[in-house]
Parts: C-alpha cells; structure tokens; sequence
C-alpha cells in the first residue's frame, strides 16, 4: 500500500470512529451536564470540600471556583516539585528548580503542558502521577465546565446563575475523564505502552555500552494527555517515544482520543440549546479548518523546497519511520489543533510551510477543534463575533441563539479574542530584542524566527507543543512564557464567563424569518471565515519573515 | 369637526412625502463636499478626533509622520505626510457633509422659530374663565415658562408647544410639516396640542405652554437633524468597541514588526510601519461610521418623521411585531359601495338607478362612494340633471336612520335594514324574506348593509341591497407579504367586532387582529408579545393611547395627536400617515445594514494591502516575498504611497453610499446576508487590487518615488 493510501485510510478510518461516537458521547455528555441528581462518589466529594451541590452560581461566583481552584492547584504542584526530594517514588531525582517548577506549575494547570524539562531526570513518579496527572484531569474538567456555563448564558433567560462550577468540574472529571482514561489505559497497555513503577531498566546495546532506558507508569498518563487535550509526556519524545505510542493503531487511538472530546462537544451544544443543527455547523466549521490544514501541511511534507530533503523525496527527519508522513501530518495538525501539544514528531524539523501551517494552526486560536470545553467556547466566541457583523448585514441588531448581542456581549468577546494576539505579538516581539535570545536559539534567520513565534503561540493558546530548536530554560523564556500561559488561559475563561452571565440576563427572542440562521452553509462559512481572516490579519506579517520566507524560496 | 379635516389631511401629507422626496433627500453632488471643507478642517481639532478610536490612531500617525517629514525631508516622507492628513480630512468631511445636509433642514426650521411675542395671560386664582381676564401682558416668546397662558388669533403665530385649554382654530402648520392644507385644533379631546412656530389662521385660543424655551418640539428638531444632541446608539457603541479591538491588535501587530525585523536584519523606517498601520486598522468604516448615523435620521426627517433618538432608529429595525390601526392605515378611513344586489323582480340597473338618485345630494363619503359606483359600472350620470336638482333632500337622522330624495311624490330611500323595512311597511308595501338573508351574509363579511327602497306611484317596494365595505387600500397585501419575509408579524387593532375584523384581517392578508380593541386590551397585547421577546412597534395619536405608545419599543405618534402621546412615543410622523411605520422599519434596517456592509467591506480590503506593502517592506531581505507582490507594483516607495492613497481615496469614494444607505429590499435574512456578503465581502477584497495597482501607474510617475 503505498503511504499516501495508508495516510488516506487512517484518515477515514480517524474520521469514522468519530462520527461513530459523536451522538452517543455527545448526548451522554449532555445528560452528564443537565443531570438533576448526584452519584453517590460525587456527594462524597461534595461533603469533603464542603460544597452545596444544588448551590446555582452567578458569572463571577462560578468565575471565582476557576481561578481559586486554578491558583491553589499552581501552588500546590509548585510545591510538590520543590519538595521533591522528600517525596515517596522520586526515583533520587531532587527538588526540581525553581524556574522549572514556576513554569510547570502554570503549564500543567493552565492545560498547555509546555514542558521546559525533561521528564526522565527531572520529575519522579510521584509528582508525574499525584501532581502532573491531576492537573491534567482537572484543568480538562475546567475547560469543559466553562464551556457549559457558556452554553447555559445562551440557554437561559432572565437570570443571572450559570450553574455550579463543582457539580460541572467534579462530574467531568468522574463521569467522564476517569472511566475512559481507566478504559483507554488498559486498550494501550495491550498495545504495548509502558506501565512501570521502576526507574528504568538497563539495557547493553550493540556497540556493548550499557544505559538504562527510562520507565514509567505512561499508559495511565497516555490517555488522559490525549482524551484531556493536555499533551505533557511522561518521556521527553512524547508520543514519539515507543513506550507512549508504539505502533500505528495506538497512534490512530490516541488521535482520536484528543479530537473526541472536542468534537462530541458541538453535540452536547446542540442538545442543551435545543437544536442540535447549531451543533453540527459549529462541527463542520471545525472539521473544515481542520481539513485544510491537514492537506496544505501533508502536501508541503510530500512536496519539500530544501536540496537535502529533495534528495530524500519527502521531509523525513525529525519524523518517527513507524508512522512516516501522513500519520505524523495527521497528528501534527490534529494536535496543534487541539491545544493538546503532545507530538509524535518535531514540528522544528517540518518544512518551511508544513511548520508554518502548524503555527498557522495553533494561531487560529485552537477552534479546530480545540482543547476540552476550549474549543467550543473559542468557537462559539468567534461566532458571536461573525454573527455581529453578519447580523448587522441583515438589518437587524445582531442575536445569536435568541441572545442580542449589544455593547457588553461584543466587549466580552472583543476581550476573549484580544488576548491572545497580545500576547503573541507582545512576546515574541519582545523576546527577540535581548540578545541572551540570539543564543537560545539554534538556528538563525527565518527558522529562528519561527522558533521564537511558536513558543508564544504554542503557550499563549494553552497548546504546548514545542517547536524545539530553541532552549527556553533561561529567567526569560521561563518567567515570560509562564505569564503568557497563565493569561492566555484565564482572560478568556473570565471574558467568556462574563459573556456568559450577560448572556443570561437577557430574555431570548423569538426566531422569525428576519433571523440570520445559525445552522447552514452560509454561517459555517462566516464563521470558518471570520477565524481565518482574524489569524491571517493579526500574523501575516509575523509569520512573512518565519515560515512564509522559509516556504517561498 | 377636526377629524374631517383631519381625514383629508392624510392623504395628501403621503402623497407630499413622495412629491417632495425627490427634493429633500437630494441626490449627493460633489460640491457638497467643497461646501463642508471649513467643517471638515475644524474637526482636525484632537478634541474632537478622540471620540473615534480608529481616525485618532489614523491622527496621532499623521502627527508623528509630518514630524518625521520635518526633520528628513524627502518626496516620500512628504507625499504619505500630507495623504494621512488627507484620510483624517475626508472622515471628518464625510461627517461634516451628513451634518451639512441637516443643517440646511435646520435653517428652514430656525426660521420658523424667529423671535415673537407672546400675550400672556397669569393665571389668578379662582377664576377659571380665562376669556374674562382682559388684562395680558405682552413678553418675548423666550421668557415663557411652562404653565403659562398665552392667548393667539388670528394671523398670530404660537409662541410655544402647548396645549389648547379654551377655544377652536384652524392653524397652518405649514412651517413644520410642509403642509399647506390647515388644520383644525381645539381644547379637549385628542387634537388640542399646538406647535410653537405654526400660525393661527382663524378665532382665538388659549394655549397653555407645556415646553421651556430652547426645548420646543422644533428646538428639538433642530437638534436632532443638525446632529448636535447626537448620541452613540447602542449598536453603534458596540460596533465601535470591536472597531477599537481590531485598531489594537494592528497597533500590536506593527509595533511586533519592528523588533522581528531588526531581528531580521532591516528595522524598518517608521514612516513605512505607520503607512502599513493605517492601511490596516479600519479607517474606512470607522470614518463613515458616524455620518452613516446621521445620514440614518436624515433620511427620516426627510420622510417627515422626527425621532426622539437614534436608538429608537436603530430599535426599528428590530421590530418583531407591528401594531397597526385598522382604519386609515389598512383600510381607507370610509367605507365604500362595493357591490350592488337586486331583490327578485327588480333589476341591478334599477337598484342602481334608485341607489343613485338616493346619493345624489348625499355629501358623505359613503353617499359619493356609491355614486362612484353606479357611474362606474351601470354608466349613469355623475351629475344631476335638472329635475333632479329640483328635487328635496332628506337627510340622514339619528331618528329615522335613512336618508333619500323626495322627486314629487317618488320617494326613494336607503339606511339600515330595519329603518328601511319599517318605511316600506308604513308605506303599505311588503319585504320580501330574502332581504334579511342578504343582509346578514353582507354583515358576515365585515361589512356593512343598507338597504335600498322607493314608493313609486304610491307603491313601496325594496330594491335591493346596497353593500358598504371597509375597503382595504391597494398594495396592502403585497405590503404585509414583504413583512413578513422580512419576520415582521403584523396585528391589525380595530373597534369592530370580531366578525368584522376576521373579515378585514383575511382580506388584508395581516397575521393576527385585536378586536373591540380598548387601550388596555392594546398594552396588555404590547406586553404578551415583549413576554415573548418580541420587539413591537405601533402608531398612536390620542391621549389613551399614551400608555400603550409608551410601552411599545418604537411608538410612532400622528403629529395630529396629543402632546401626551407625542411624549410616550418615541417618533413623530408630521404627515400624521401611519402607514409610514413600516418606512421607518426599513429605515433602521437599512442604517444597520450600511454599518455592517462597510465594516464587512474595511476590513476585507486588508488583504491586497498586505499583498502591496509586506513584499515592498521585506522583499529586500527576502528576495522570495517578492512573488507576493501580485499587483506588479513598481517600487517599494510607489506601492506603500499607492495603498495609503487608495485607502484615503475609498473614504471619499464611498460617502455618497454612507449618506444613501445600501439598498434595501424586503427579503429573507439568508438572501439578504447571501447579497452583501457577495458585495461588500468579496468586492471588498478584489476592489483594493485593482485600485491600489491604477493608483500605482499614476504614483510611479512621480520623480523620486
């Protein structure tokens, strides 16, 4: 078969799976979010942190459960690395410095899992497992839980209580995260993923040098990276490396995991809102960039413009041989388009355009589908912008979903959006006048260029892939691109809980056939439309002198 | 009396709007433009310019590039200097020239408020005649408060809004409404109040002075068309705030170049990255933005309808629910003879001949109506013929509720059904059973029977059945269709019975009725529908109609009205023609659209100015960013010069389409969104490609460039 045939197939493959599941998950995820009672194991929860299950929380109550979760959860994992060496199952590895554990810390709450250390000799299987791995189902369980508040603004009217954040954030990660990470675990385990407590095990090539190649409990990260689009690897090559992913259909597996959540999501959306065709044009939307991303990427691999690669008939290094170009396309785009950040090739060693439509990707602003709850409130938040000046285009102050939307929703969603370009733009620009950054990066002209715009973007966007060939381990990088985390995350989740509450307050009008539709072509292309243009306007000139100057020569 | 005047007035103000349109609205000529100059040069003033993000970063970048200019001098510097200072000059022209226009309607209206004198009478205590008080003191029109009594006759003008508490009068209002039929006002009732400025033509009243000086109905006016008490409506703050958020992300955008350049290898001249920022940030929209807004309420003063304020404008456009008045607005205000049915034995002609003579000296608009009729379709004679000139009128009584013609001892008679049998049988003759099968079927219909009799030779007979219809005006139903297309659901409020208004309603082809309908039947309907979430709008003119045009989102009232109602709603139509409100409905639409096609068309037109000016920055260390430069532009300087020129240019270009509005016609929202879209965004992206290349032949010309 050749390997266009085999991308191809997965391609299908990927995609039948999750048509398969999208009703079902997505419906299940909405009785999950609209259930009256609790589980038992949920009101055991409930009474240990002394919460009011039944409690019904305005915009900055519910606001106010995220970020102090958020804040005791940095300092908590900032902690834990700190202390390390005291800790139980630290394999000797000692306290984790203080640059490292800041940034971590942000990263891991924050769902981007940018990782500015390497897994094997800096963190020990406790903080992996009692730190890390909370905070991937926690941070996921967040982005969900913001999600549906958002979805409650647009459903209710006259009010101003969006639902209780610690129902939403506890049922996510119980009724959802947990029985599939548990499940998806054991799937991988049989494929061949590593779960081990030791430290590693020694091994003596063929040259006769012995070295020790390291372990870890991965398989029971492996999923909840993937399902909570969080993307931290237990090992430094992420799902490159064997013991995370060692063959094709574990690499297809774990694609789907991070897309599934996304995705079924537009389903959940559709069945609170009442319409479920409003889900499937938030979907296609998604699907769409998606695609064009994936084929603009798989063909710049298949058709690269260096001499070397020429020679070799496709851009090959830096790619895994287990799943050459288009399975390692397909994860790439798949990944950047989740905010996931796991990789399972090195995004550096793409071609010119190939790499800039990875950026291009993650600058979209992780609508495509986006990350857990992320993408849908992204979406959503690009589409009360398309629908403001669509809505005007038709004569009438614009709604969408019965909700007008006026001065407070356009500021709330202006913020949301504002964000992360700023600081994009502010970082990268920033970051490329010290001239300790000349010496982070490996390479110069254009490529460096492009290293120093993806760190920004990939943590601005709560992504965390790394396009490497950059050390991000001095004050600056370390302390800069923790902030851009931290802001990227939490504006928007504040701006969008304020759209939210507004939202709400309002009464909802009736649809008439004055009503600019919100399922159709014609708003899927509005929409699709409205994220591009955004990206392109804002990084156009940015990326010319990255990966546009790399890709026309 | 005032309703028959009041009747006649009606049509003719709908047929004046059409006639004077073509005048008013004045089609936009170019020297307009040179007239608003000083206006437009005032408002360079940053005082001013800080009230719009967009030309305020637009202003700060020409200020910073003629700085520049000053201190190297060079062709380029100089020529994007000046052609900066020309893109803040055209915004602040195409503002200037939306004012121009309502100033010029301003200045006709200030001339109606020349300085005049007023009899004012203080009120004494316990004395409630006023007439009696002989003793007035004359003072200037502007020192009158509210709650004085002035007295005016004939030939005076009103000094002040007010209220008739004592007398009758016809006024010419001609100065306000450009109608030059009087009107009759008098104290009570709905037609009491006066407008300051308007001139007493016959008697003498008293008016009470219900507005300070300086806040009159036509100070307010003035006001309102000069723009001067203009206020950002909501929408237009909205839009602002996301015109603001795409300013900031280019301002950051830029300023992230030049760090990324120098990086590079070629920090670039600030002139070049103020040049790209100002392409960028929407300049054009955010420069008509303000003068569409005014254009908006222009075009409805021109259509002689004064809103309180541009929400209420904007609030139109919107509205979900439209509350009509069956009579005047969907029907014609009388009804008329629509049909003419013969007992058995009795021929139509004859029954027309009978109903005629019967109407002959009938002065009511039934009466003509049915002459009307029988001159149409039986061709008899309009005018009577001597004998029948001769004739005795007997008119209409409460009594008899008949009315005819006496020709010697012919006696012809028509009236209501039971009137006209009592005669018959008086007369010795007898009705025959089928009359009252025709008349309740005519009744059925929603409309109204009268029954046609004579004596002649001494025998009394019924002829026939005369039937009176509401008759709905032409074009109504087609209206109502292109509303609904639009999701405008329309509800006709009525007196008549239930019946009756069934039958209306179907023929006019509107959606729902209210009948028997009383004021508090009308607001709890104005309330069940805003529960719903509609956003209803109605027209009014009587003082129990206050409540209701005051909980209605867009209440139109009648100019004919009272000053209570003028103050509950939120617009005033001078020609008093309630059709008008679906007018302003597509007025607001209208402004909204032209917001959204112009944003849609700014912003789309980024594209080809990326395409002309990053090549021309950055071609020079990447040769390859070169292949970007699709428009062949010739040098760096020309194509940066080319993109600023176009983007100053497309404001003036695009000023007679802000003060026009874009086209509107009644359509789904999906056609409607298909159509601009096609326009604005897509012609938004190719018209800059082709501009900013013919601007580039012309550029390149230029020695230095």
């Amino acid at each position: 078969m050749s390997d266009t045939a085999a991308g191809l197939l997965q391609v299908g493959l990927l995609l039948a799976l999750l048509a398969v599941v999208y009703v079902q998950f997505g419906d299940y995820m909405f009785r999950v979010y609209t259930d009256k009672r609790h589980l038992r194991a949920e009101q055991v929860i409930y009474r240990l942190v002394r919460v009011d299950p039944d409690a019904d929380q305005r915009w900055t109550t519910y606001a106010a459960g995220v970020l102090g979760l958020s804040a005791v959860s940095i300092v908590l994992l900032y902690l834990l690395q700190r202390l390390q060496s005291l800790l139980p199952l630290s394999l000797g590895r000692g306290n984790v410095e203080p640059g490292i554990a800041f940034n971590t810390a942000v990263s891991f709450v924050t769902n981007t899992n940018w990782q500015s250390y390497v897994p094997e000799t800096v963190m020990g299987h406790f903080v992996q497992m009692a730190g890390l791995t909370v905070q991937n189902f926690l941070s996921a369980a967040v982005g969900m839980a913001v999600a549906v508040a958002l979805i409650r603004g647009f459903v209710r009217s006259r009010t101003d209580r969006l639902g209780n954040f610690w129902v939403d954030l506890t049922r996510g990660v119980v009724r959802i995260l947990l029985p599939i990470s548990v499940l998806g675990a054991i799937v991988l385990i049989t494929g061949g993923v590593a779960m081990s407590l030791r430290a590693g095990v020694a091994v003596t090539g063929l040259d006769g040098n012995s070295s020790t190649v390291a372990l870890a409990p991965a398989a029971s990260q492996e999923v909840i990276k993937e399902l909570g689009t969080n993307g931290g690897g237990i090992f430094n090559a992420n799902s490159a490396h064997p013991f995370e992913n060692p063959a094709s259909w574990t690499n297809l597996l774990e694609i789907f995991l991070l897309l599934v959540i996304p995705v079924s999501l537009t389903r959940t959306f559709g069945r609170m809102v009442g319409n479920v065709k409003q889900g499937y044009a938030l979907v296609t939307v998604m699907g769409l960039l998606w695609a064009v991303m994936l084929s603009t990427a798989w063909w710049a691999e298949t058709h690269p413009n260096g001499p070397v690669t020429l020679t070799a008939g496709a851009a090959l290094e830096g790619k895994e041989g287990r799943f050459g170009i288009p399975a390692s396309t397909l994860f790439a785009i798949s990944t950047t388009g989740t905010s996931t950040g796991a990789v399972n090739s090195m995004h550096d060693s793409f071609t010119g355009l190939g790499g800039g439509i990875a950026m291009l990707h993650i600058l979209l602003g992780e609508v495509s589908p986006g990350g857990t709850g992320t993408g849908l409130y992204s979406l959503l938040v690009f589409a009360v912008i398309a629908v403001f000046l669509a809505g005007l285009m038709v004569g009438r102050t614009p709604e969408y979903l019965g909700k007008k939307l006026g001065r407070r929703e356009v500021t709330a969603a202006s913020i949301s959006i504002l964000t992360m370009p700023t600081l994009v733009l502010l970082g990268a620009g920033a970051a490329l006048v010290p001239p300790s950054t000349m010496n982070a990066l490996n390479n110069s002209g254009a490529h460096g260029l492009s290293e120093v715009l993806y760190a920004y973007a990939s943590t601005s966007n709560n992504n965390g892939s790394a396009f490497s060939g950059i050390t991000v381990t001095n004050g600056w990088f370390q302390s800069t691109l923790g902030i851009a985390m931290a802001l990227g995350r939490f504006v928007p989740i504040l701006a969008v809980l304020c759209l939210a509450g507004s939202l709400a307050r309002q009464k909802t009008v009736p649809v008439t056939a004055g009503t600019l539709p919100t399922t159709g072509g014609l708003f899927v292309a509005m929409v699709a439309g409205t994220v591009l243009l955004v990206a392109a306007l804002t990084f156009v000139p940015a990326m010319a002198l990255g990966p546009f100057a790399e890709a026309l020569v | 009396m005032s309703t028959t005047v009041q009747e006649t007035h009606r049509p003719t103000g709908a047929e004046k709007r059409t006639a004077r349109s073509g005048v008013a609205a004045g089609a936009f000529s170019p020297r307009q433009l040179l007239s608003s100059l000083p206006d437009a040069l005032r408002k360079l003033d940053p005082r001013h310019q800080v009230h719009n993000p967009v030309m305020f970063v637009v202003w700060i970048g020409s200020v910073l590039v003629t700085v520049l200019a000053v201190a190297r001098p060079g062709v380029f510097a100089i020529l994007v200097a000046a052609w900066l200072w020309f893109t803040v000059l055209f915004a602040n022209l195409a503002e200037a020239v939306a004012e121009g226009r309502g100033k010029a309607q301003a200045e006709s209206l200030r001339r109606t408020r020349k300085e005049t004198v007023a009899r004012c009478l203080r009120p004494v205590s316990g004395d409630a005649n006023y007439s009696s008080q002989r003793h007035s003191r004359v003072i200037p029109s502007a020192e009158l408060r509210v709650g004085d009594l002035v007295v005016v006759e004939a030939g005076e003008v009103i000094p002040g809004d007010g209220e008739i508490v004592e007398g009758i009068a016809t006024v010419d209002e001609s100065a306000i409404t450009g109608e030059s039929a009087p009107v009759i006002r008098e104290s009570g009732g709905d037609f009491s109040a006066v407008t300051g400025g308007t001139t007493v033509l016959s008697d003498r009243i008293v008016v009470e002075i219900t507005s300070k000086p300086g806040e009159s109905f036509v100070d307010r006016m003035i006001a309102l068309v000069e723009g001067a008490q203009r206020q950002k409506t909501p929408n237009e703050v909205a839009l602002t705030i996301l015109l603001a958020t795409l300013t900031i992300i280019f301002v950051l955008t830029v300023a992230a170049l030049q760090p990324m350049a120098a990086y590079s290898g070629d920090p670039q001249d600030v002139i070049v990255l103020v040049a790209l920022l100002v392409c960028l940030i929407p300049t054009t929209i955010g420069a008509l933005l303000s003068a569409i807004g005014i254009a908006g309420m222009d075009r409805l003063v021109q259509r002689n309808v004064l809103a309180t304020s541009g929400r209420a404008v904007e609030a139109a456009g919107d509205v979900s629910t439209l509350l009509l008045d069956k009579t005047g607005t969907i029907t014609f205000g009388n009804r008329k003879a629509t049909d003419l049915i013969a007992v058995q034995g009795v021929t139509v002609l004859e029954l027309a001949t009978a109903a005629r003579l019967s109407s002959l000296a009938d002065g009511t608009p039934e009466g003509r109506s049915i002459i009307e009729l029988s001159v149409a379709e039986h061709h008899l004679p309009a005018q009577p013929d001597d004998v029948e000139r001769s004739a005795e009128f007997v008119p209409f009584t409460a009594q008899t509720r008949m009315s005819g013609i006496d020709v010697g001892a012919d006696q012809v008679r028509k009236g209501a059904a039971s009137a006209v049998a009592a005669w018959v049988r008086q007369h010795g003759g007898t009705v025959p059973p089928e009359v009252e099968g025709i008349t309740r079927e005519i009744s059925e219909d929603g409309a109204t029977p009268l029954v046609c009799a004579e004596v002649s030779g001494g025998q009394a007979r019924v002829l026939g059945v005369i039937r009176l219809s509401d008759v709905v005006k032409p074009g109504m139903i087609e209206r109502f269709g292109e509303l609904r297309a639009m999701g405008i659901r329309t509800v006709m409020i009525t007196g008549d019975n239930p019946l009756t208004a069934r039958a209306i309603a179907a023929q006019a082809g509107v959606d729902d009725f209210l009948a028997e309908a009383t004021p508090e039947d009308k607001i709890a309907l104005i309330r069940r529908e805003q529960e719903g979430g509609q956003l209803v709008a109605m027209t009014g003119d009587g003082t129990n109609d206050a409540p209701a045009l005051a909980q209605a989102d867009v209440g139109m009232t009648m100019n004919s009205g009272t000053a209570a109602a003028k103050e509950a709603g939120n617009m005033v139509d001078l020609d008093s023609n309630p059709t008008k409100l679906i007018d302003v409905v597509e007025i607001g639409k209208q402004l909204l659209i032209t917001r959204g096609a112009l944003t849609t068309f700014s912003i789309a037109n980024d594209l080809a100015k990326y395409f002309a000016i990053l090549p021309a920055m950055f071609a020079g260390i990447y040769p390859q960013l070169g292949k970007l430069n699709v428009m062949r532009l010739a040098t760096p300087e020309s194509a940066i010069l080319s993109a600023v020129v176009f983007n100053a240019l497309i404001i003036v270009a695009l000023i007679p389409l802000a003060l026009r509005g874009v086209r509107y016609r009644p359509s789904s929202a999906v056609s409607l969104l298909r159509r601009n879209l096609l326009i604005y965004g897509v012609g938004g992206i190719v018209t800059p490609f082709v501009g900013i290349y013919l601007i580039d032949l012309l550029v390149r010309l230029i020695p230095g460039i």
